[in-house]
């Protein structure tokens, strides 16, 4: 039943990859084999792996600490400092490195790269982490304090193998979204694989070795997806009881508030503050900053516009894709999964030129218009949604499900009324998320927007593009502020 | 746990690879240009790379020029260039403004691009214009050496782009390697030094080390610190600095190096019209206007660049005249062999 439109959200990820064998074998496998095998490839991809590998392992710290304590603890003005973490997401990578570059020149390299992209990614998995520690039982902790666990030992060995499915969600996207990332690595000056793809598009106007590339980082994402899979294990996640969450009794934090705090702080002003400081620079130092308001509530209406349709269609197509993930296992569901992440790692432009290939041969009247727009939303950001649902489906007990269908539900009535509800925080921080990233989207809404049609992410395109600074901060401080919005309303919602 | 048919779902994932492939190679003649016919109505849409701050105004004014509705499209010269490749003879464009002469040279190559009039091709002289008659420059920027005055004298200046791979100028050379402009250049000096000359440059270049930075915009930036005493940047965007900045507040200086050398390439942002699009008339007239006094005055106004048409002269303050630029003698057609300067750029590890 699930089925059909898992498969039809699949298919549609797909896409990309169809288009990727057209070009790629344009000049024949031979070609595409030179390219592939070159030892520059081969290094750039030890490069791509050494930052993925360094930025996934910070963010994880980073958002599971900021999530746990925000959840967790009795820590002052928790739910602040939990909207105020979840805003760098809304920063491109390409104004937090362009902010850190100005500070500090010195950082360019490596440790720029893993900088920028942590800062920029960690939320990945603290929206993820944050909305399983809410669904969370706390019997099970309860229990293991009560047998003598320590907190620190609960935490370890009963808290954290809970989180598992939420926190390896939330690494994959932060690695695909590293390895796609083509703005912060090329301004901090450290070459990745995605520098080859770029290059061969802007240097040699050659689009049959950015395809070749792009099929390995296709079969890249492949291992990274299949890898995930693997730690994930058998266990369950399911609470045990009637279904319904009762919050946790924070933990008092005692002596460790201060340094508590402080973590949170330092977090808050290192990828919050200070990029908004930067653009504040900006407003003071440049001539054109212009202040046309209108025009900037405008654009504002229009993105939150896209994004909000972007964000509603992703979720509704992850939606199947999540559920079966969660509740089947076997090849089928693995792959079925896999195909709604293959495309996640390859650059915007390379995703926009496959939907620009398809939409001119096979939806022509939809081609430079809002739906198709949508549509590629959905296509570049169903890992977002589908990884927030499966975490959120994974703490639904299928028992539930079970009964409900031995009293003679129809599974979409169980789907409707037991799995989608039960879910629902989880499936609704993967709506947040997935908005959020279709704000500030921008290749593909540069070459699929209707013609005239401006968001936050183009105009401050178009403005950084002349060196105007000063007027590109109003649009970069929108984006940063309209990402409020919705953590903001997440977290009401949950008190 | 419950099983999924694990045959069905293969099949279908297999369908859903194969089948936009197959029916891609079948397409390549499908898109015939008769199609666009249905789009006839009478608008001329121009995808533009050049930036929307620099040339929405005149693009306000061609309109009025050209008498019917124009749609303008903002991006990335490449990425455009890409864009229109893909769309194929059903591409919305009517009109290409490009950036630069690498991203016109692309569509020309693959034969989308309309050959245009004589008349048309005769307003800019042959050195700015595509070797196929199929696309005209219409503005031109130099390379040039910016320098910051802390760091360096004006008269310790080095004479020739050569000169900075000398041990006077170790650890204070700033460049974008992968700049398109920069590489422009090296395709330049690899026609007029040749090959081996251009190689050990480059080597020199690396070993003398220069830093490498992201853009043009970056380079002048690690100047204005100090970072760097000289940069290889464009000229334009010294004045796009000083339009932000206040002049007083940019420390950065300009040197237009003389002798016809390698490193005061001229290179140009121009434009040509689609093939088959049904907007033909409408882009003919659109170029005319972008050749004729009024927009080459506005380049010269307010984009800083060198007009390239009409016996407009530049009237920007301390912008030296355009026929006092001793710039190499190079048919911009010949750029075109760009892979090979990215190759030998990649072999030095530039890039």
């Amino acid at each position: 039943m699930l089925l059909v439109p898992a498969c039809a959200a699949a298919l549609l990820a797909l896409l990309p990859l169809g288009y990727l064998a057209v070009r790629a074998l344009e000049r024949g496998p031979a070609h595409a084999w030179d390219i592939v095998s070159d030892e520059r490839t081969r290094d750039l991809l030890a490069r791509s792996l050494g930052l993925t590998a360094v930025v996934v392992a910070a963010s994880l710290l980073l958002g599971v600490s900021l999530a746990w304590l925000t959840v967790r603890t009795a820590l002052p003005g928790a739910r602040a400092w939990a909207v105020l973490a979840t805003l760098p997401l809304a920063v491109p990578s390409y104004v937090t490195a362009f902010a850190w570059l100005s500070a500090a020149p010195g950082l360019a390299g490596f440790g720029g790269a893993a900088l920028a992209m942590t800062l920029v990614s960690f939320p990945y998995v603290l929206l993820p982490v944050t909305a399983a520690l809410r669904g969370l039982d706390p019997a099970q902790e309860e229990a293991a304090r009560s047998l003598g666990h320590g907190p620190l030992r609960t935490f370890v060995r009963v808290t954290l193998p809970q989180l598992r499915p939420a926190a390896g969600g939330g690494a994959l996207l932060v690695a695909l979204y590293t390895l796609s990332d083509f703005g912060a690595v090329s301004l901090m000056r450290y070459d990745t694989f995605t520098l080859a793809i770029h290059t061969s598009y802007r240097a040699s106007f050659d689009r049959t070795p950015a395809a070749a590339l792009s099929v390995v980082l296709v079969v890249m994402t492949i291992a990274l997806v299949a890898a995930e899979a693997r730690t994930r294990g058998r266990a369950g996640h399911a609470r045990t009881g009637k279904g319904t969450a009762r919050p946790a009794a924070p933990l008092a934090l005692g002596r460790w508030r201060p340094p508590a705090l402080l973590w949170c702080a330092a977090v808050t002003a290192v990828a919050v503050v200070f990029p908004l400081a930067v653009l504040g620079y900006w407003l003071a130092v440049g001539n054109s900053a212009t202040w046309d308001l209108g025009g900037l509530a405008e654009t504002a209406w229009a993105t939150l516009g896209v994004a909000a349709a972007g964000a509603g269609l992703t979720t509704l197509l992850a939606l199947p894709v999540g559920v079966i993930a969660a509740r089947y296992r076997g090849r089928g569901a693995r792959l079925l999964e896999q195909a709604a992440y293959a495309g996640h790692a390859l650059p915007g432009i390379t995703v926009a030129l496959a939907l620009v290939f398809f939409a001119v041969r096979y939806a022509y009247p939809l081609y430079q218009r809002l739906p198709l727009l949508i549509c590629a939303y959905a296509v570049l950001f169903l890992p977002v949604a589908v990884a927030a649902t499966r975490a959120a489906v994974l703490q639904a007990p299928p028992v539930l499900d079970d009964v409900a269908r031995s009293l003679g539900r129809r599974p979409w009535q169980v789907l409707r009324e037991i799995t989608v509800p039960l879910a629902a925080p989880g499936v609704a921080a993967g709506a947040a998320l997935t908005f959020v990233v279709c704000m500030k989207e921008l290749p593909a809404t540069l070459l699929l927007r209707p013609t005239g049609m401006d968001t936050l992410a183009t105009r401050l395109w178009t403005e950084t593009g002349t060196g105007s600074f000063a007027a590109a901060a109003p649009y970069a401080a929108a984006l940063i502020l309209l990402a409020a919005v919705p953590s903001y309303l997440l977290g009401r919602h949950r008190r | 746990m419950r099983r999924l048919p694990v045959r069905r779902i293969t099949a279908l994932a297999a369908a859903g690879l194969l089948l936009p492939a197959l029916a891609a190679c079948g397409s390549d003649d499908s898109g015939a240009g008769a199609e666009n016919a249905e789009d006839k109505d009478s608008t001329l849409v121009i995808y533009s790379g050049r930036n929307e701050k620099l040339v929405k105004p005149l693009l306000g004014e061609l309109e009025k020029a050209v008498g019917t509705k124009v749609e303008v499209r903002y991006g990335d010269s490449a990425e455009l260039a890409a864009q229109i490749l893909e769309e194929g003879r059903r591409t919305k464009a009517g009109l290409f403004f490009s950036q630069d002469a690498g991203a016109l040279g692309a569509l020309s190559k693959e034969g989308v691009l309309r050959k245009l009039p004589p008349a048309t091709l005769d307003k800019v002289d042959k050195a700015y214009r595509g070797s196929d008659g199929d696309w005209v420059g219409l503005s031109g920027r130099v390379r040039v050496l910016a320098y910051n005055p802390d760091k360096v004298r004006e008269d310790k200046l080095p004479d020739s782009v050569l000169d900075v791979v000398k041990p006077e100028w170790k650890d204070k050379v700033g460049f974008a390697p992968t700049n398109a402009s920069f590489q422009a250049f090296v395709t330049g000096m690899r026609v007029l030094e040749g090959d081996d000359a251009t190689r050990t440059w480059l080597k020199g270049l690396k070993a003398n080390g220069a830093k490498a930075y992201a853009n043009n915009l970056a380079v002048l930036d690690a100047v204005e610190s100090g970072e760097a005493s000289l940069g290889l940047v464009n000229h334009y965007y010294w004045y796009e600095r000083v339009a932000e900045k206040g002049e007083d507040k940019v420390a950065a200086q300009l040197h237009f190096l003389p002798g016809k050398d390698p490193g005061a390439l001229i290179n140009v942002a121009g434009a040509g019209i689609l093939e088959d699009t049904g907007q033909g008339e409408a882009a003919q007239k659109a170029l005319d206007f972008l050749l004729s006094k009024r927009a080459q005055t506005y380049f010269a106004d307010e984009t800083k660049e060198y007009p390239l048409a009409a016996g407009v002269t530049s009237s920007v303050k301390d912008l030296p005249p355009f026929a006092s630029l001793e710039s190499p003698d190079i048919d911009l057609g010949r750029l075109e062999s760009l892979q090979q300067t990215l190759t030998m750029l990649q072999e030095q590890g530039l890039v």
